[in-house]
């Protein structure tokens, strides 16, 4: 049988691993990301798990590009299916001509093989019973085998795939050996009974990525944590919810290593898990009340418990920062799925009028940045800042330029200290403006009996003092929407990242949806299709991006749910673009698939074919 | 808008304390209370201890949530700030603001309906932490803001101002903040200042959460003859336990407690941590240490079973640990660390980036 598959070539192609979840799969097909990584290709790594601890369908998706697209691309040219369960469906999902390999310990009968695709039996399970005596260890022996066999079918780096795994048992160093003739194992099997793939992974690559502008293979959410460690921040109130644990736990990891006095063991920094969102929120606002640099981490249904807290935030003028890693759905939807749904709730959370700014990061490094930043944002302005990522940007490691800073001075924003306030002549006016830029200025507790003030979210004049006067009232909130004014002036532009000359219409896409968005247009230039990309990174938005909409024909928002809520953000702060916005939802809750996101752009351009 | 000027609660005597100040320095904002409500009594009482501990006002925050009795931290200490958090939740924000700033005394004034039943599950959580705070409950039985409905902490069996009867399990918060943590655990009433003023002294001095439930009639809305929270009904049914004398209250500093013998014999003392101690009258028929749990929750069962109310210093805790002990949190305060030694430095993150390559 001579099957072919012209869209898996050296250096591009698909794989995807089918396994059941809570076997140990996960790390080990890290390891093939990460060897493929440090052999100088570009690569995305996507892991698509269920909400369920063990014995669910998990699969582990990595895309080899040598034009340096990181997104999906579409359909898989080698499934590694690994679960007995799914293995029918997962052939089906097999590029014509793809290779599955699978566990022949339970032979699939011929019948029921797909016929154009290349199947290669390994016998798995009996492998690691005849070379394992334990049983309890067989199961993540039997991922290491795999590996192996991975190792020499896909011509990766043997010798850095050994170093690679004793670096993932450094610290459990008596399973190294046992792991290290497991592969060993699948090396030699491959090596005796399968030819080499016609795609695998050439040496041509930019070679080890060591020195110091090399790129880094991390998460968004470690990134995140990391902004927040060279933020100096040292309060943080949570509540675990997928996915936005992990980042707490590597701050958590972080803070155990740099913000820990080695000599007495004293801690600067308190982690408090909460009660719940509502509690942690409050936590947020009273440490930053009190002057430390405080933040959470969330999810959707945390960011719904938080609201009332959030409209006093806005209200009172106290920072905050909110990690908000967006999932699938409303209520508790799919916990373990993609997508960017809580826009609108974030951009006006809480009763009455209110608004918060929203930070779009894309890109660990952007990731590290915003997080960083969004601590000098919410003093500067005081009031509560967003950091919106999602599942697919927080918990899948992406290739990023390394994490750096021009400087790491924090901006404190408008704060009297003690100095100030012995100077000060009259009362202290909490809620004034005498700036202009409708930023007034705050002081701590405990540093003076002049600056003290009742923080409150009834009603309040220029001094904190209660008032039901409407003129007063209004004369506040004036400000306040003076004071987002000057901020949507200050925070981080739109980027274009994409333009042509012969291109009238834009793709508008924020955070991980913007990752596909290039390979799109490259795919729809090669159909003579021409498309601008503009990627906006904050709310409440800068001018720039009315203005650059005003000079298309056609502005396409990619939305990651369901009811186009960023195009619906841009109708209602900039009308005058309602009759050039098209909204473009991708919301099945995995990451975008270019592929999926060209046939999506064709039939909403018609007239452009 | 109409309001009627209230007379200033802080007391016209010009006395000044350590600082230099007058009780004056202590007062704040002119009431917007009802006449008579017991939280104003609160007020003065919270006013009279810190004027006599010499706290600097601006080393205390004024913590409150939603409700008339949240409201009175605009009526006391104009020097410190205060944080008037959304209803129920001031637990929350103390804790952050403990955790950033361990310095602070955090005075804290609650309403039965603020703590116990919109903000129990924050409360509860608070005293499991040990927040070195003071948290007073003005407990009149009823929502007082909206306008007399029962809250949690209403007796079951007893009547609102329509003649409605609440039928549900009343929480005692005394008991409640004993078994989950509180070091210190007191009730008090406002009609009674001798008691009260003593409590909040050594509550605000007492290292670890000190829970004091002042018993704080609404006379709007729940001061009828058949409610159990009206000024009769308390005065009538009162039973103190451990409760001072007048100047019982011992800063470390003073040596000796100058009392003739046989009146120091019936006193007991309670320590503080800072070496400082409480020294309390022994009433014959309740007496046990105050750190003796078990004969502390004796002692609340007796009253229950004769229908008085405990008032007095309930149990106090020998040796306490608070939420800085048990993190292990650095002595400086948090928001008090320098940022160059909170950040890591440019080094540090090469360092990080290579592991991840
Ligand atoms: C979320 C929310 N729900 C309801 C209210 C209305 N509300 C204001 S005060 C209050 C009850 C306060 O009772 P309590 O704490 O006992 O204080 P008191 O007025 O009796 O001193 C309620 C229900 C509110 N402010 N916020
Ligand atoms: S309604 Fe009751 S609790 Fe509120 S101020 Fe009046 S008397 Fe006091
Ligand atoms: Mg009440």
């Amino acid at each position: 049988m001579d099957l072919e598959n012209p869209r898996a070539e050296p250096d591009n192609f698909v794989i995807r691993f089918a396994n059941v979840n809570g076997s140990g799969s996960a790390s080990s097909n890290a390891l093939i990301a990460r060897c493929i990584f440090r052999m100088g290709h570009t690569i995305g790594a996507k892991n698509m798990f269920p909400s369920n601890i063990q014995g669910f369908p998990t699969w582990y998706e990595i895309r080899v590009s040598s034009q340096g697209y990181t997104a999906r691309r579409g359909g898989v040219d080698l499934m590694v299916a690994m679960n007995g369960q799914t293995i029918l469906k997962d052939a089906e999902d097999l590029e014509k001509g793809g290779v599955l390999i699978y566990d022949s310990t339970r032979p699939i009968a011929e019948r029921l093989r797909r016929q154009d695709v290349l199947w290669l039996d390994l016998p798995l399970t009996e492998l690691a019973r005849r070379h394992f005596p334990d049983s309890r260890q067989r199961t993540l022996l039997q991922n290491m085998i795999c590996t192996g066999v991975l190792c020499r079918l896909l011509r990766l780096d043997e010798t850095l795939l050994r170093e690679l795994i004793s670096g993932q048992y450094r610290s459990k160093s008596a399973l190294l050996p046992v792991n290290i003739k497991a592969f060993e194992l699948g090396c030699r099997y491959a090596a005796e009974h399968f030819k080499c793939l016609p795609f695998y992974v050439t040496s041509s690559g930019s070679g080890e990525r060591l020195g110091e502008d090399a790129p880094l293979l991390m998460n968004g959410n470690t990134a995140m944590a990391l902004g927040a460690l060279f933020a100096g921040a040292t309060v943080c109130g949570w509540y675990p919810i997928t996915p936005s644990t992990s980042l707490i736990d590597a701050f958590s990891d972080f803070c155990q290593r740099y913000r820990t006095d080695h000599d007495s063991g004293e801690k600067k920094y308190a982690i408090i898990q909460a009660e719940d969102e509502i509690a942690a929120i409050g936590m947020v606002l009273g440490a930053s009340w009190m002057g430390a640099r405080a933040f959470t981490a969330t999810s959707g249904p945390g960011i719904s418990l938080m609201c009332e807290f959030l409209g006093y935030g806005y209200y009172a003028e106290i920072p905050a920062v909110i990690f908000n890693i967006q999932r699938c759905g409303p209520s508790t939807g799919m916990p373990t799925r993609n997508q960017q749904a809580d826009l609108l709730i974030c951009a006006y959370a809480s009763h009455g009028d209110s608004k918060h700014i929203m930070i779009f990061p894309a890109g660990p490094d952007e990731c590290f940045e915003f997080a960083r930043k969004a601590f000098d944002w919410a003093e500067r302005y005081q009031t509560p800042v967003f950091v919106m990522s999602d599942l697919d940007a927080g918990m899948n490691d992406a290739i990023s330029p390394p994490l750096k800073a021009a400087s790491f001075a924090p901006d404190r924003g408008k704060v009297l200290g003690m100095q100030e306030l012995e100077q000060l002549q009259g009362p202290f006016l909490r809620y004034a403006d005498p700036d202009g830029d409708g930023i007034p200025y705050r002081t701590l507790p405990g540093v003076h009996q002049k600056g003290s003030y009742f923080t409150r979210g009834s009603g309040h004049d220029r001094a904190g003092r209660y008032t039901e006067d409407g003129a007063l009232y209004q004369e506040n909130m004036r400000r306040i929407a003076a004071k987002f004014k000057t901020a949507a002036r200050e925070l981080p532009e739109p980027l274009f990242p994409l333009s042509h000359e012969s291109a009238s219409s834009v793709i508008i896409s924020y955070g991980s949806g913007s990752e596909a968005v290039k390979e799109a247009i490259d795919l729809l230039k090669a159909d003579g299709i021409y498309l601008n990309h503009m990627r906006i990174r904050a709310f409440p938005f800068s001018a720039r991006v009315r203005d650059f909409c005003l000079t298309q024909d056609r502005c396409l928002v990619l939305d990651l749910n369901r009811d186009g809520q960023m195009a619906c953000l841009l109708r209602n702060e900039f009308p005058e673009l309602a009759p050039l916005l098209i909204p473009l939802c991708l919301w099945d809750g995995l990451p975008v698939q270019a592929e999926q996101l060209v046939r999506d752009i064709r039939t909403l351009m018609p007239g452009a074919l | 808008m109409l309001s009627i000027e209230k007379p200033k609660i802080a007391s016209v005597l010009q006395r000044k304390n350590e600082l230099g100040l007058s009780p004056e320095d202590y007062g704040g904002a002119p009431s917007t209370l009802c006449g008579g409500c017991g939280h104003d009594s609160v007020t003065a009482a919270i006013i009279s201890a810190c004027f006599e501990l010499s706290i600097p006002p601006e080393n205390v925050a004024k913590m409150s949530g939603i409700g008339c009795s949240s409201k009175t931290p605009a009526y006391f200490l104009r020097g410190a700030h205060a944080f008037n958090a959304v209803h129920g939740r001031m637990p929350s924000v103390t804790t952050g603001a403990c955790a950033a700033n361990r310095d602070m005394y955090y005075l804290a004034v609650s309403g039965d309906g603020d703590t116990a039943s919109i903000g129990l599950g924050q409360f509860i959580h608070a005293l499991r932490r040990r927040l070195n705070m003071l948290y007073l409950i003005e407990n009149n039985g009823i929502y007082g803001l909206t306008k007399g409905q029962f809250s949690a902490l209403a007796d079951a069996g007893s009547r609102n101002k329509q003649g409605g009867m609440n039928p549900f399990t009343g929480i005692d918060p005394v008991r409640l903040a004993m078994t989950l943590g509180a070091s210190f655990v007191a009730r008090g009433f406002s009609g009674d200042k001798e008691q009260l003023i003593p409590l909040i002294k050594a509550g605000l001095l007492h290292k670890g959460f000190a829970l004091i439930d002042v018993l704080s009639p609404c006379v709007s809305f729940n001061n009828h003859a058949d409610s159990s929270r009206s000024y009769d009904y308390i005065r009538k049914h009162e039973r103190e336990v451990n409760s001072q004398v007048s100047e019982d209250f011992v800063p470390s500093r003073e040596e000796i407690f100058l009392l003739p013998e046989e009146q120091k014999k019936a006193l007991r003392t309670a320590c503080l941590h800072d070496g400082s101690s409480v020294r309390m009258r022994a009433y014959p028929e309740s007496c046990y240490e105050p750190d003796d749990k078990q004969a502390a929750f004796r002692f609340l069962d007796d009253c229950q079973k004769e229908g008085s109310i405990p008032t007095g210093l309930i149990y106090k805790e020998a040796e306490t640990e608070d939420f800085h002990d048990m993190c292990g949190t650095s002595q400086t305060a948090l928001r008090d660390l320098p940022m160059d030694g909170l950040i890591p430095s440019p080094e540090t993150l090469r360092h990080i980036n290579q592991q991840f390559r």
